[in-house]
C-alpha cells in the first residue's frame, strides 16, 4: 500500500498515513487531487479506480471516506477488507465510532492504526490483539493518571 | 475503557480542537492557530521548564495543526525530548509527531535515532514496538544507515516476543523498500524463511510479506520459502477441521495470510518437485471450488475475503501459466463473475481476464464470453468498469473476431467519455491493423476513427495508414477513391485533409479516369477545405499540389495561379510562403522529365513496429507496462498464435516477426526518421521532397533546411535529423557549451549507490553542463544565481526506449550542510518516458559559508531492476559571489585591511592546463568574482573581487594569481574576512588551473 487517507464528505482530511517517502507539499497534491475524483463519483460506483500509476481502493462508511492507494499487483477485494477491519478497530474502540471521534482523538486512530498495519502491510489482522495491544497502552497511561500534577489539573477542571 | 481514555490526558487539546470546529471563516481558523502557536512558543521558550504532560500536550496540539495543512516549523526539539521520557503516552506522543514530522526537519536526526536505540535495546517489548514502528513510519535513509543491520537480529532473535518480531520483520521490510542497498543478506535470511512455520499467525503474517519482497530482490536466497509457503497455504487452505480462532474473518480462513502466501508463490515459477506441485494444485483447486459452494454468510466481508483468495489463487494460476485445466476452471469462474450483480467483482473480473487472455491455453475460452463483454461495454454505469471492457475486447482479439470488435469499439466511440477516447482510438488502429486481411477494411476503419473522432487521432494514426497505403499498391486505388468521397463532406476533420492531401498527391491518378473525380475535381475539392486548415495542413496541402503539376499536367495553369496568387507568394507564415515560391519556380523551369524525377511516387516505408502500438504502451501506466522479457516473450506467444491462425505470417508485410527483428525499440522518432536510411530517387532535388514528409517525417539529410524547421511536431526529441540512435546528444541542445566540458563519460554505469563526482569540478567555474551520463540517463543542468539565491534546472534525459518508472530525485544535504544551505525541490514527475527529458527545479538557498555539496539522489526502475545512485550536485561557496569593481588604491587598502595571518591562505601548485591567459581570464569570471585591470603593478598577474552573499552575513574578498610560465606554477592568494571562506575558496579555485 502506498498510503491512506480518510476524508469527511466536505473533502477534509480526518488521517493521512503515507508509507512511500513524499514531501509535503506533494502529499497535500495527491491528496486534494484524489479527494477531488472520489468525491465526483457517484454512490454506485465500483470501489476500484485507476488513478494515476496507481490502483485506489475506497469505501463510504457513514459521513467518512476510507480511501487506499496500493501499487498494480496488489490484492483490491482484500484492501477493502483492511479498509473494513480497520473500521471494526475503530469502532470497538470507541464504541460505535462517528467522524468525531477521529477528530478529538486523532492520536489514537494512528496508533490503531500502527497495530494493525505497518509500512503498508497487515500486520496482525487479529481484532483481539490489536485491541489488547491498545488497551495495554491505555493502561500504563491510566497508571500514570495517578500522578501530582494530573489529579490537580482533574481537580480544576471539576471545580 | 473507551470512554475513560478519550481525552482524559489532554483536555486543553479537545479544548482547542472544539474551538477549531467552531471557526466561521478560514480567516477565524487561521487567527485561532496562530494564537496558539504564539501560545505553544512562548511556553516552549519560557524560563519555567515544562513538565512531560504539558510538553506531550503542546506538541499534540502542534501534530494537530500540521494535520490541518498549515506548516510547523518549530517543536521539533520538544518531541524529541519526550521520546526519552519514562512516560508512555508521552513517549508515544513524541514518536507520533516524528513520524509525521520528521521529513520537513531532519536536522534531529541523530538526537531521534538516539531515542529509537535506547528504546531497542530497552527490552521493553511496548517500547521496542514503538521505535520499530517510527523507524517502519520514517523509513528514511539514516534511519536505515543506522538500524538496518541491528533489525535482523531482533527479528529472529529465539527470545524476541512475537509482537516485537512482527513490527521487526515489517520495519525491515519498508527499509528495504526505501534503502534495498542497506539492508544486508547474511545468516538471518535462512531463519527468516522459517518464521513461515511459526505457531503465532501473525508473525506468519508480516514474515510472509517481508519475504515476499525480499524474495522479489534476490529469488535464490529464499527458494526455500516455496515448500514453507504451500504447506502453511494447504493447512488453511484444504483442512476444514482447523480453528484458526481470530484469524478467521467473516467464515475465511486467514484471508490476509493466504493472499500474501499466494502472492509469494507468485516470485517463482511452479515447483519442480511433483509431489510439492501436487500439493499446490490441490490448493488452488479447493480454493475454485469453494467459490461453487453456497455462501456461509450473506455479509459482503464474507464475498470479499472469499474472492480476494480466489483471485490471488487465479493470478497465481496466470503466472505459472502452465496447468491447462485450472486456466480454463479460473476462465469460466471470471466468466460467472462479469454477469455478477456486484459492480465490483464485474470490474476485477474483466481486469483479470485480460491477463488470462494473454495465455495460450485460455486465450480461446475468454473468447467465448465477447458478447458478454461487448454488453458490459454498452450497458455498464460506471466509466472505469467500461474501460475494463474495453481493454480485454483488446485483449481477447484476434483475426477471427476483429471486425466485430473493432465495430463494437467504433460505435462505442460515438458515445465514449472524453477521458478514454484517445486510448480507444489508438486500440482500434492497432487492431485494425494487425488483423487486416484486407486492407480495404484497415482504410475505412481509420477513415471512420477520423470521422467519429478526429481531435483524438493522434498524429501517429494518420502517418501510419499513409505509411500502409504507400506500402501496399493493391489498397492504393481504394485508398484514393475513398478519401475523394471522404473528403465531399461538407464538413470534415483536418485529419482527413491531411490524409486526403497525401494520398491524392501519392495517388490520384488512379482515380482520374472517373470524370466524376478528374484532376481539376479533385484539386477543387481539395482546394475547397485549404483556408480552414492550420499552417501545417496547409504546407501539406501545397506540396499535393506540386505532386498534382506532375501527375497531371492539364492543371499545371489551375495550380500555378493559386501559388502566384499574393495569399501564397506573399503569405506571412514564412514556410507557405518558401514553399509556394519554390514549387512555382519548379513548375516553371523544370522539364516533364525532371519534374517527373524529383516528384516521382514516394518509394516504400521500410517495415516496422507500428508507432501507434508504442504509444499505446507508453500511455499504460508504470503498473501496467509489460517488463522487457515478458513483453519478449508475449510478442513471441503472439506470433506463435498468429502462425498457427493463418499458416504463415509472410503475406502480411507488417509481421510482427520481422518488426520485432528490426526494431526491438520503438518510439515516435520511428516515424520521423523513416525516410532516412532509405535511397532517395534523386538525391541532388530530394529537397523537393521534404514538404512531403516534414510533416510526417523529418529527413536527415536536410535537417538544416528551412523547410523542416517550422514543424517541431515532427522532431520530438530535440535537433531534426539526429539519428535516434545517439541518445547521448539528446541534451545538446541545451547546452551551448557540453563540447566545452568535454565527452562526458560514457558507458560507465555507475555501481549501485555509488556517489558520482566525476563532472563535479568542471562545474566550479560555469553553470550549465552535463553533470552526469551513463547508459541509460544523462544528468544536465542549467544553473543561475543571485546574491545569496540560486536556482539550478536538472534536466533527466532517459537515454533508452523504456520508461523509466518510480522515478524520484532528491536532494539530500549531509549533516554538516543542512544549517549552512537550503534546498528546495520540487517533486519530479515519477515515470520519464522513453527517449523523453524531465525538468526538475531546485531551489538554494545559501545560509552561511559551507563547505560540503548536497547530493542529488536519484532512484528509478528500469527494465525492472531499480536504479539507486547519488550525483554530487555542483553548489559551491562561490556560487554566491557578487563580483565587485575597484580602483587598484581601494584594492590595496582592504588587501591591507585583511592581513591578519588566518585571513589569508596561500597555495603554490603546478599548473595542470597550457596556461592561456584568455583562459584564465575566463575562468576567474567564471569563479564570480570581477577581474580588475590595472590594479597589480605586474600585468601576468590577476587580480580578483567579490563579495560572497549568504543570508547571515557576506563575506568580501579578494584574489592574486600570479602565474610563472617558466616552472609552469602558479602561486594563489586568497584573502578574506573570514578563515573557512578562504580555504574553501583556494581548495575550489586552485583545481581549475
Amino acid at each position: 500500500m502506498r498510503f491512506m487517507l480518510l476524508f469527511s464528505r466536505q473533502g477534509k482530511l480526518r488521517l493521512q498515513k503515507w508509507y512511500v517517502p513524499l514531501g509535503d507539499q506533494e502529499k497535500r497534491r495527491l491528496g486534494r487531487e484524489l479527494v477531488q475524483t472520489i468525491l465526483g463519483r457517484k454512490a454506485k460506483m465500483c470501489s476500484f479506480l485507476e488513478w494515476r500509476d496507481l490502483k485506489v481502493v475506497y469505501k463510504r462508511y457513514a459521513s467518512l471516506y476510507f480511501c487506499c492507494a496500493i501499487e498494480e499487483q496488489d490484492n483490491e477485494l482484500i484492501t477493502l477488507e483492511v479498509i473494513h477491519r480497520y473500521v471494526e478497530l475503530l469502532d470497538k474502540y470507541f464504541g460505535s465510532v462517528c467522524e468525531l471521534d477521529i477528530i478529538f482523538n486523532f492520536e489514537k486512530a494512528y496508533f490503531i492504526l500502527d497495530e494493525f498495519l505497518l509500512g503498508g502491510e497487515a500486520q496482525e489482522t487479529s481484532k483481539k490483539s490489536v485491541l489488547k495491544a491498545i488497551e495495554q497502552a491505555d493502561q500504563l497511561q491510566e497508571v500514570r493518571a495517578v500522578s501530582i500534577e494530573d489529579l490537580s489539573l482533574t481537580a480544576v477542571v471539576l471545580s | 475503557m473507551p470512554a475513560v481514555s478519550k481525552g482524559d490526558g489532554m483536555r486543553g487539546l479537545a479544548v482547542f480542537i472544539s474551538d477549531i470546529r467552531n471557526c466561521k471563516s478560514k480567516e477565524a481558523e487561521i487567527k485561532r492557530i496562530n494564537k496558539e502557536l504564539a501560545n505553544i512558543r512562548s511556553k516552549f521558550k519560557g524560563d519555567k521548564a515544562l513538565d512531560g504532560y504539558s510538553k506531550k500536550k503542546y506538541v499534540c496540539k502542534l501534530l494537530f495543526i500540521f494535520l490541518l495543512g498549515h506548516d510547523i516549523d518549530f517543536g521539533h526539539m520538544e518531541a524529541v525530548n519526550l521520546l526519552s521520557s519514562n512516560k508512555y503516552t508521552e513517549k508515544q506522543i513524541g514518536y507520533l509527531f516524528i513520524s509525521v514530522l520528521v521529513n520537513s526537519n531532519s536536522d534531529l536526526i541523530r538526537l531521534i535515532n538516539n531515542g529509537i536505540k535506547n528504546d531497542l535495546a530497552s527490552r521493553n517489548p511496548t517500547h521496542m514496538n514503538l521505535s520499530l514502528h517510527c523507524i517502519a513510519n520514517v523509513g528514511s535513509r539514516e534511519m536505515a544507515e543506522a538500524f538496518a543491520a541491528d533489525i535482523p537480529r531482533i527479528l529472529v532473535a529465539g527470545d524476541t516476543m512475537d509482537s516485537v518480531k512482527q513490527s521487526a520483520a515489517l520495519c525491515l521490510l519498508r527499509l528495504n523498500r526505501t534503502s534495498p542497498d542497506l539492508v544486508p543478506m547474511g545468516e538471518w535470511t535462512a531463519r527468516v524463511v522459517h518464521l513461515l512455520n511459526d505457531q503465532h499467525l501473525g508473525v506468519v503474517t508480516s514474515a510472509t510479506s517481508l519475504i515476499t519482497t525480499l524474495a522479489q530482490k534476490s529469488p535464490d536466497d529464499f527458494k526455500t520459502s516455496v515448500s514453507l509457503a504451500i504447506a502453511r497455504l494447504s493447512r488453511i487452505v484444504t483442512s476444514a477441521s482447523i480453528d484458526l480462532q481470530d484469524y478467521t474473518y467473516y467464515f475465511v480462513a486467514a484471508p490476509w495470510l493466504s493472499v500474501k502466501l499466494l502472492r509469494l508463490l507468485q516470485c517463482y515459477p511452479p515447483p519442480e518437485d511433483g509431489a510439492l506441485r501436487g500439493r499446490l494444485t490441490e490448493c488452488l483447486e479447493t480454493i475454485l471450488n469453494k467459490a461453487q459452494e453456497p455462501p456461509k454468510s450473506k455479509k459482503v466481508q464474507h464475498s470479499n475475503a472469499k474472492n480476494a483468495v480466489l483471485f490471488e489463487a487465479i493470478a497465481l494460476i496466470i503466472h505459472h501459466d502452465s496447468e491447462p485445466t485450472l486456466l480454463v476452471r479460473a476462465c469460466n469462474q471470471l466468466g460467472q463473475f462479469l454477469q455478477h450483480r456486484e459492480t465490483n467483482l464485474r470490474y476485477l473480473a474483466l481486469e483479470s481476464m485480460c491477463t488470462l487472455a494473454s495465455s495460450e491455453f485460455s486465450h480461446e475460452a475468454v473468447k467465448t464470453h465477447i458478447e458478454t463483454v461487448i454488453n458490459a461495454l454498452k450497458t455498464e454505469r460506471d466509466v472505469s468498469v467500461r474501460q475494463r471492457a474495453v481493454d480485454l475486447l483488446y485483449a481477447m482479439c484476434d483475426r477471427s473476431n476483429a471486425k466485430q470488435i473493432v465495430a463494437e469499439m467504433l460505435s462505442y466511440l460515438e458515445t465514449a467519455d472524453y477521458s478514454i477516447r484517445e486510448e480507444i482510438v489508438l486500440k482500434v488502429a492497432v487492431l485494425a491493423e494487425k488483423y487486416a486481411v484486407d486492407y480495404t477494411w484497415y482504410v475505412d476503419t481509420i477513415l471512420n476513427l477520423i470521422r467519429v473522432a478526429g481531435d483524438q487521432v493522434s498524429e501517429e494514426v494518420w502517418y501510419r495508414v499513409i505509411q500502409i497505403v504507400i506500402n501496399r499498391d493493391d489498397v492504393q486505388g481504394y485508398a484514393a477513391k475513398t478519401v475523394f468521397e471522404a473528403l465531399q463532406a461538407p464538413a470534415c476533420h483536418e485529419n482527413l485533409v491531411k490524409v486526403g492531401g497525401y494520398i491524392l498527391g501519392e495517388f490520384g491518378n488512379l482515380i482520374a479516369g472517373d470524370s466524376r473525380s478528374s484532376p481539376l475535381v479533385q484539386f477543387k475539392l481539395l482546394h475547397s477545405k485549404f483556408h480552414l486548415c492550420s499552417v501545417p495542413t496547409r504546407a501539406l496541402l501545397l506540396s499535393a499540389y506540386i505532386k498534382f503539376i506532375n501527375l497531371f499536367p492539364e492543371v499545371k495553369a489551375t495550380i500555378q495561379e493559386v501559388l502566384r496568387s499574393d495569399s501564397q507568394l506573399r503569405n506571412a507564415d514564412v514556410e507557405l510562403q518558401q514553399r509556394a515560391v519554390e514549387y512555382l519556380r519548379l513548375s516553371t523551369i523544370a522539364s516533364t522529365d525532371i519534374l517527373a524525377t524529383v516528384l516521382e511516387e514516394m518509394p516504400p516505408f521500410p517495415e516496422r513496429e507500428s508507432s501507434i502500438l508504442a504509444k499505446l504502451k507508453r500511455r499504460k501506466g508504470p503498473g501496467n507496462q509489460p517488463g522487457a522479457e515478458e513483453a519478449r516473450q508475449e510478442r513471441e506467444r503472439e506470433r506463435e498464435r498468429e502462425r498457427s491462425l493463418n499458416g504463415s505470417a509472410e503475406h502480411r508485410e507488417g509481421g510482427a516477426a520481422a518488426s520485432a527483428k528490426s526494431s526491438p525499440s520503438v518510439d515516435v522518432l520511428s516515424v520521423a526518421a523513416l525516410p532516412t536510411n532509405r535511397p532517395r530517387p534523386v538525391s541532388s532535388v530530394s529537397l523537393m521532397q521534404t514538404p512531403f514528409l516534414a510533416s510526417c517525417a523529418a529527413p536527415s539529410s536536410l535537417s538544416a533546411g528551412p523547410m523542416t524547421s517550422l514543424y517541431p511536431s515532427a522532431d520530438l526529441l530535440g535537433p531534426t535529423g539526429s539519428p535516434p540512435s545517439t541518445g547521448g546528444s539528446l541534451l545538446v541542445d541545451v547546452f551551448s557549451d557540453s563540447l566545452q566540458a568535454g565527452p562526458a563519460p560514457l558507458d560507465l554505469a555507475p555501481p549501485n549507490t555509488a556517489v558520482s563526482e566525476d563532472n563535479f569540478s568542471r562545474f566550479i567555474c560555469k553553470n550549465n553542463g552535463v553533470l552526469f551520463e551513463n547508459q541509460l540517463l544523462q544528468i544536465g543542468l542549467k544553473s543561475e544565481y543571485r546574491q545569496n539565491l540560486g536556482r539550478i534546472y536538472v534536466f533527466f534525459g532517459n537515454k533508452t526506449s523504456n520508461q523509466f518508472l518510480d522515478f524520484s530525485s532528491t536532494v539530500n544535504c549531509p549533516d554538516l550542510l543542512k544549517t549552512k544551505l537550503n534546498v528546495h525541490t520540487k517533486p519530479a514527475d515519477p515515470t520519464i518516458d522513453a527517449g523523453a527529458q524531465l525538468q526538475q527545479i531546485l531551489n538554494i538557498e545559501c545560509l552561511e559559508d559551507f563547505t560540503p555539496a548536497p547530493v542529488l539522489d536519484i532512484q528509478f526502475r528500469y527494465g525492472g531492476t531499480l536504479q539507486n545512485f547519488g550525483v554530487k550536485l555542483p553548489v559551491m561557496l562561490n556560487k554566491f559571489f557578487q563580483p565587485t569593481e575597484m580602483e587598484a588604491q581601494d584594492f590595496f587598502q582592504r588587501w591591507k585591511q585583511l592581513g591578519a595571518p588566518q585571513q589569508e591562505v596561500q597555495k603554490i601548485f603546478k599548473a595542470k592546463h597550457p596556461m592561456d591567459t584568455e583562459v584564465t581570464k575566463a575562468k576567474i569570471m567564471g569563479f564570480g568574482t570581477a577581474l580588475l585591470d590595472g590594479v597589480d603593478p605586474n600585468p601576468t598577474n590577476f587580480v580578483g573581487a567579490g563579495v560572497i552573499h549568504t543570508k547571515n552575513t557576506q563575506v568580501g574578498c579578494l584574489l592574486r594569481l600570479e602565474p610563472n610560465t617558466q616552472a609552469q606554477m602558479y602561486r594563489l592568494t586568497l584573502r578574506t574576512s573570514r578563515d573557512t571562506v578562504s580555504q574553501r575558496l583556494s581548495d575550489l579555485l586552485s583545481e581549475q588551473f
